[in-house]
């Protein structure tokens, strides 16, 4: 087995390299940005040239990290290791390892629906598969980008027309960004909390076209604003300030009625930066993989489809990655809150 | 029903008792009156038999979704709402409307449960291919169990008042009862006529809300009558043209299930109406709600169990008299006459009682004469001023019960299991262990109480903790203690640890507590044995 699953993260002994590992080790390969797949506290990093500002906005200025980008291969000890569009979210990678003809894909978190911003997920033919299971259920269907996008600008133009403030909720790291450009050109102000915008700022984003938040920006502007801020901010006094407003909420698990109510949403916009059933469904039958390592999400139940209805070997992996936590503060959030306020 | 739909979804998207109301009436004056009353039935929760087998529904699901059995299973173990989770799974593309009306859609739903188990299959499926996501959606609420929308009786009465210029009272009496929107008309339902059905119909109970003031603020005492709060069944006995009718206060048609009150069709006069509570009583001695449960789940009524088990109704209120409508007098009238009625009745002291007044100089007084209700077999006291007027629903001020402190018994959680609706998805539902020596038994369960914010710190913790899970539900490593409140505590032969509890909740989560200092099984009993 070229790669092994051990108490520190997915382990290839023969280069010598970890990839997401969630405790300090030596060599460590970074499907993406997100907190729960980098970790701090490794000696070096590798990941994909976008990754590179967030992940040294996020883990440190001065981490040992080498960029690379898709499709373009290096090679540790025989080991043959390229990385290739996972579609998450800006800079998110499969990981792809070839060592005497075995091939293994990391998927790390993936999408295969295209969102209009990220590199399109693309499938890599392998042998060895490990994919998430986030939404692993034939309950989710993901809308296609432009009807979502259109539906969430709809919302806030109805919204905004009645002189309500929209307060959009999302991710500062990849969910915000699918706002943003969904945004684009509407012609109200735009509020983005400082999680967010220090995201945007290290994935060099242009943030002139908005506001950054500070006490008191919403008396100082006249008529209804839209907001976009991350989950933490649901509930949080600051909000108070943008009344009369209606709150919208980004998330895949949206598209259950339980969870729009308890997260108190005006409105559930089923936007995620995960694969639905369908794309879960697609992407492992396109890499031709025999073998099928179901990791985060609803792994049992996707592993015991993927046996049964295909004849694969799929099996669970127990990992410390998280997927797309509803109820979970967003990693920095807490902290550029401090900042910002 | 298409109209029905926007309908759910904009009560379903307000919080705001305004809009809510303001909403039901636009639709009440936009919509066609043959379809206003299925609305009206389906939103009070007079709805029509289920057409078909959730098995049934189930596996055609799993079918047109192509899925096996067990994964529909999860799906909806995941979902909790069985009509949601069908329409995730059918993924509807359609985005025309459906023409078909509400009335015309219920109408054929009924016809429906008599077609053989292929022509239904059909039918349904001929909706599930066509329809647009939430039509669906509303189309498999009214296929499937509970349909139920975030709006009270007394908001849709309220539109209705509204929408049709008739006052809010006389709505609810008139749609109060046991009417069925495919045999009467919106019409004939809001046509005073004192004829046909209308003859058993009840009045809407006066509820209390519980005790949150200061009783000093309620001002003189002397203003107030103070009864027992008792614990068995709210009524209303209806003795009209010679025939009997028993309501309960769900609004069920119970006069079969008591064969003691057979006696007043001869023992009241004609237009009487009282409110009390019916309640198993043997020689003067309240007996305890168990008993009362026994009885009224009896399938078959033997002499045997009525002669162990007698019901009588004990009476607090005249709704009316010969044949009049006495809710706008005040109590103190009302009282007046229910004596007179009673006292001078046959069947006084046979199947009805008069509920005791109680008397305090002082409210510093009343502390004690709760404490002593549960004595009594009662739950604590009631409140009532005496000018009060027989209200609809639930108001504030007039009326407040005031019971007796609840028990409580710290408690370890050690199983755990998703919950459904809004709970869905999260574990919510728990159940609870005492000491037994070394031994953590459970012996009850409980789902509320806690807050949506401990709900989800909890449900984060049991994901961590989980020992073994078996099927749905999860055994968790003995860790926090809680704090369950319960109104009464009874042997149970059908439950493992002997015991049962009535409504058990969670009252506080104790993190102050280590494991060590939950209560013991002999604690348990030592209250059981106490209260029985």
């Amino acid at each position: 087995m070229l790669l092994q699953f051990d108490k520190d993260g997915i382990y290839c002994a023969q280069a010598g390299v970890y990839i997401d590992p969630w405790k300090p080790v030596d060599k460590a390969i970074i499907t993406h940005a997100h907190s729960d797949h980098a970790r701090w506290g490794s000696h070096s990093y590798l990941a994909h040239h976008d990754s590179g500002n967030i992940l040294r906005y996020r883990l440190g200025a001065d981490i040992q990290l080498q960029t690379i980008g898709y499709q373009e291969p290096l090679t540790i000890n025989g080991v043959r290791i390229s990385l290739h569009p996972a579609g998450h979210i800006i800079g998110s990678s499969q990981v792809r390892l070839e060592y005497q003809g075995e091939v293994w894909v990391v998927s790390g978190d993936y999408k295969v629906m295209p969102d209009g911003l990220t590199t399109p997920f693309e499938p890599v033919p392998c042998h060895h598969f490990v994919t998430e299971s986030t939404f692993g259920l034939p309950i989710y269907h993901f809308p296609e980008a432009p009807d979502l996008n259109a539906s969430l600008v709809d919302w806030c133009l109805r919204c905004l027309g009645s002189g309500k403030s929209c307060i959009l909720i999302g991710y500062s790291l990849g969910k915000a960004q699918r706002i943003l450009h969904a945004l684009e050109g509407i012609g109200f102000p735009v509020i983005l909390h400082g999680a967010i915008y220090n995201t945007n700022d290290a994935l060099g984003w242009n943030n002139e076209p908005y506001v950054r938040y500070s006490a008191g920006i919403g008396k100082s502007i006249r008529g209804p604003v839209i907001v976009v801020a991350p989950p933490s901010a649901v509930g949080s006094p600051w909000l108070r300030q943008f009344e009369p407003y209606e709150l919208g909420v980004c998330s895949g698990w949206m598209q259950l009625r339980g969870a729009r109510r308890r997260r108190n949403a005006d409105v559930g916009f089923v936007m995620s930066d995960h694969a639905d059933w369908r794309g879960l469904n697609e992407a492992v039958l396109a890499t031709g993989a025999e073998n099928i390592y179901v990791t985060h999400g609803y792994k049992s139940i996707f592993a015991k489809w993927l046996s049964g209805q295909y004849g694969l070997n799929a099996q669970t992996v127990d990992t410390l990655y998280e997927g797309e936590a509803l109820e979970q503060q967003d990693a920095d959030a807490g902290r550029e809150e401090g900042a910002s306020t | 029903m298409r109209g029905f739909t926007d309908l759910y979804y904009e009560l379903d998207a307000t919080t705001k008792t305004s809009s809510k109301v303001e909403t039901l009436t636009r639709y009440f004056l936009s919509a066609k009156p043959e379809d206003s009353i299925w609305a009206i039935a389906l939103l009070i929760g007079n709805r029509p038999k289920r057409p078909v087998k959730t098995n049934d529904l189930k596996a055609w699901a799993t079918e047109l979704a192509g899925i096996p059995a067990w994964l529909f299973d999860d799906a909806y173990s995941v979902v909790g709402d069985l009509a949601e989770t069908i329409t995730l799974l059918i993924d509807s593309q359609s985005v025309a409307g459906s023409a078909t009306g509400l009335n015309e859609l219920m109408q054929e739903l009924q016809t429906i449960s008599v077609l053989p188990d292929t022509g239904k299959k059909e039918k349904i499926l001929s909706y599930w291919r066509v329809l647009p996501p939430r039509e669906l959606y509303i189309f498999n609420k009214l296929i499937t169990g509970a349909f139920r929308v975030g709006v009270s009786k007394l908001l849709v009465f309220k539109a209705l008042a509204k929408a049709y210029g008739i006052d809010e009272k006389v709505i609810a009496h008139r749609f109060i009862g046991n009417w069925k929107p495919d045999t009467i008309s919106l019409t004939d339902l809001l046509k005073e006529d004192e004829t046909g059905d209308t003859i058993s119909r009840p009045y809407p109970f006066c509820l209390a809300y519980a005790l949150d003031v200061e009783l000093e603020s309620l001002g003189s005492i002397e203003e107030w009558q103070i009864e027992r709060k008792y614990d068995g069944i709210r009524g209303q006995i209806i003795v009209r043209r010679g025939e009997l009718f028993v309501w309960s206060r769900g609004e069920e048609l119970l006069t079969d299930k008591f064969p003691e009150f057979g006696e007043l069709t001869s023992c009241l006069p004609d237009g009487t109406v009282i409110d009390g509570e019916i309640l198993p009583i043997v020689d003067g001695q309240i007996r305890s709600f168990n008993q009362m449960q026994k009885r009224t789940t009896r399938k078959a009524l033997t002499k045997k169990i009525l002669q162990e088990i007698p019901l009588k109704m004990v009476c607090y209120d005249l709704l009316e008299k010969d044949g009049k409508d006495l809710r706008d007098l005040p109590l103190q009238e009302r009282r007046r006459s229910l004596e007179d009625i009673v006292v001078g009745s046959k069947a006084w002291h046979s199947s009805l009682e008069l509920a005791p007044l109680l008397h305090a100089g002082a409210w510093s007084e009343l502390d004690a004469l709760r404490n002593d209700a549960k004595a009594v077999g009662c739950e604590g006291l009631m409140l009532k001023r005496k000018d009060s007027n027989y209200e609809t629903g639930r108001k504030r001020g007039k009326w407040w019960k005031w019971k007796v402190d609840p028990y409580s018994i710290d408690a370890v959680l050690i199983y755990a299991q998703a919950g459904h609706g809004r709970r869905a998805n999260l574990f919510t539902d728990y159940t609870f262990a005492v000491w037994d020596g070394d031994v953590l038994v459970p012996f009850t369960k409980a789902y509320s109480g806690l807050t949506d914010k401990e709900l989800i710190e909890l449900d984060a913790w049991i994901k961590r903790n989980t020992i073994e899970k078996f099927g749905p539900v999860r055994s968790v490593t003995p860790h926090w203690v809680f704090e369950i409140a319960f109104e009464g505590i009874n042997e149970s032969p059908r439950h493992k640890s002997g015991i049962a509890l009535r409504f058990p909740r969670i009252s506080r989560w104790r993190r102050d507590k280590a494991l060590s200092e939950a209560n013991t099984k002999k604690d348990l009993l030592n209250l059981l044995h106490a209260t029985s």
